[in-house]
């Protein structure tokens, strides 16, 4: 799968708490969550989005609470994709449960700037910077992520382990 | 093979071979948590695998702490997805109203969680439990949906950094003073992924209570478990907690670990983590002229007996400041009565304080405390985020009840000796 879009950048250590405030966890619907992402960072963060965008940020994305409306938020507002330095555990754990890709590219994150145009093609873990011209090869996805991806996330792999069990 | 705690508590729970760091296993889980944020979406993605029935009833645990009592009609709502679904699956241990505690604090003594137990909750504080040497780690709410139908999950055995405390205490300095200390020096991400481990004669001497304040703010470093051995103080904590069978846990000789560290905690002063990262830690002298709005004592980080004894005192024939408001919060309704029974509450409404219900309230930003704009707070509890508490021009300053408490009567940021 290919995703073409424009890079948003943020820092390091953006916390769960920047990518969707606590007083938004009153509800689980996507659209909602979407429309307040990024909004404990900048009020109004969203608006510059637009579909298929990529979120760019540097060490430890998504630290703090264990919400899974984070990764929800991201993928609400349009963002298939997040590209850092480094995640935080159960964010990483919870985006790929959820669909959302995470590419894991060290200092790489470096290379890319806001603004800039990528193509990402998802299958070979490929970042094109069509801004400027450079390439990202990121590490492969782990197996055992690659197999909850497979099988659409893992409310689909334990819908086929329960099915298995009966 | 030589296992260090987290590894041989995994191992305790599947029949796979733990041989190192990095191996992904699958586990029997020992219990499943999740709260009135996290549970709502929690039963949506377990519906969606087409689940019927929980894998155990009785090792399931629901708890409606975050926005309870509840703040407003949407927050009423999501207790209600909760409610419905405990009495709809049977849940034996669903608390919400007068048995409800903050989760961290109320697992532990109603007997739910000890030794050589898995725990995966859907809250990240859910490391807390290491303190009693269980295996305990937080994700989000769709894996909780999985081991709430299958009782198992995956996990990646994480490498282990092992943290010796060695020295003698100085007065006003304890537990949390301790662990603030550490995610000093490693920062926010300097653990992430891996287990931390502590030991070491300051630990051996800390209370069960202190253990917990500690392995709270695993996470805070980016640590997946903050894990404890189980000696004779934690398997007497489990007996007085209504446990039976729980053992003796300790690393074998010989076992792994990815990285050791020492730190000595002679001559330590209370330390203070300042904005906006629980990592920007410096020791509480350094603080100058930093005056506050709001203190906040409570949480699962510090919101039991122990800390609300060493808040009261300080708050002792003392009154806080008039420009300051004190909110202490008990963590759970036992620990409520028992402060009441102690006297604490005289003390604490004698020095101006509200004395709340047990709630999470202001440490998410929630309800019960939340900040204005250009307004500062010392808190025990575990995150200054910017806008953690409230507002994004807001401070959070995180410190010991006993700074909390000191700072509340200074009206700025004080070391306890220094009243």
């Amino acid at each position: 799968m290919l995703v073409t879009g424009k890079v948003h950048k943020v820092g390091a250590h953006i916390d769960t708490d920047a990518i969707i405030p606590a007083r938004f966890l009153v509800t689980t619907d996507s659209e909602v969550l979407g429309a307040n992402c990024m909004e404990g960072l900048e009020p109004g963060w969203v608006k510059r989005v637009q579909k298929n965008d990529i979120l760019v940020a540097d060490e430890n994305f998504g630290c703090g609470s264990s919400r899974e409306h984070a990764p929800i938020a991201i993928l609400g507002a349009g963002i298939p994709v997040v590209v850092a330095k480094s995640f935080a555990r159960i964010f990483y754990r919870n985006a790929y449960n959820m669909g959302l890709v995470l590419l894991e590219v060290g200092d790489d994150a470096g290379k890319l700037h806001d603004g800039d145009k990528l193509e990402v093609d998802l299958d070979a873990g490929q970042i094109k910077n069509l801004t400027t011209g450079e390439t990202i090869v990121c590490a492969p996805v782990p197996q055992s992520m690659q197999d909850l991806l497979d099988a659409g996330g893992l409310v689909p792999y334990v819908k086929k382990r329960l099915a298995e069990k009966q | 093979m030589s296992h260090n705690l987290a590894e041989k508590v995994l191992q305790a729970h599947t029949d796979e071979e733990i041989t190192r760091a990095g191996q992904i296993v699958t586990c029997r889980v020992s219990l499943v948590l999740a709260n009135d944020i996290t549970a709502p979406l929690a039963i949506k993605s377990f519906k969606g695998m087409g689940a019927t029935k929980v894998f155990d009833r009785d090792k399931v645990a629901l708890v409606c702490d975050h926005f309870t009592p509840n703040k407003d009609i949407d927050s009423a709502e999501q207790v209600k997805v909760v409610r419905e679904f405990a009495r709809e699956m049977g849940v034996t241990h669903y608390y919400e109203g007068g048995d409800c505690g903050v989760e961290h604090a109320l697992l532990p003594e109603l007997g739910l969680v000890g030794p050589k137990d898995i725990v995966v909750g859907a809250d990240s504080h859910t490391c807390t439990y290491g303190g009693l040497g269980a295996f305990a780690t937080g994700m989000g709410s769709t894996d909780i949906a999985g081991a709430l139908a299958l009782g198992e999950t995956w996990f990646k055995v994480p490498p282990t950094i092992r943290v010796e405390y060695d020295g003698v205490l100085e007065p006003f300095v304890g537990a949390k003073d301790l662990i603030l200390a550490l995610i000093g020096r490693l920062g926010v991400s300097g653990a992430l992924y891996r287990a931390l481990e502590f030991g070491g004669p300051v630990i051996d001497n800390l209370s069960i209570e202190g253990r917990m304040t500690m392995a709270n703010m695993a996470i805070e470093a980016g640590g997946k478990v903050g894990l404890f051995p189980a000696d004779a103080k934690t398997l007497a904590y489990c007996a007085a907690h209504g446990r039976t069978g729980d053992k003796a846990l300790k690393a074998d000789p010989g076992a792994v670990y990815e990285q050791e560290l020492s730190l000595s905690v002679t001559g330590m002063s209370p330390q203070v983590a300042c904005p906006h990262l629980p990592d920007n830690v410096r020791p509480v002298d350094e603080l100058k002229n930093l005056r506050v709005d709001q203190a906040v004592i409570g949480s699962c980080t510090n919101g039991r007996i122990e800390d609300l004894r060493e808040a009261a005192a300080v708050l002792k024939g003392r009154k806080a400041h008039k420009n300051v408001r004190l909110i202490i919060l008990p963590a759970t309704p036992k620990i409520w009565r028992q402060a009441m029974e102690e006297g604490l509450f005289s003390i604490f409404l004698d020095a101006g304080a509200v004395v709340g219900p047990p709630t999470c309230g202001p440490c998410l930003g929630g309800h019960m405390g939340i900040l204005a704009g250009g307004e500062r707070c010392i808190s025990t509890t575990n995150r200054n985020f910017r806008g953690r508490m409230g507002s994004l021009q807001s401070e959070v300053y995180l410190a010991s009840p006993a700074v909390a408490a000191a700072s509340a009567v200074a009206g700025e940021i004080m070391h306890p000796g220094k009243l």
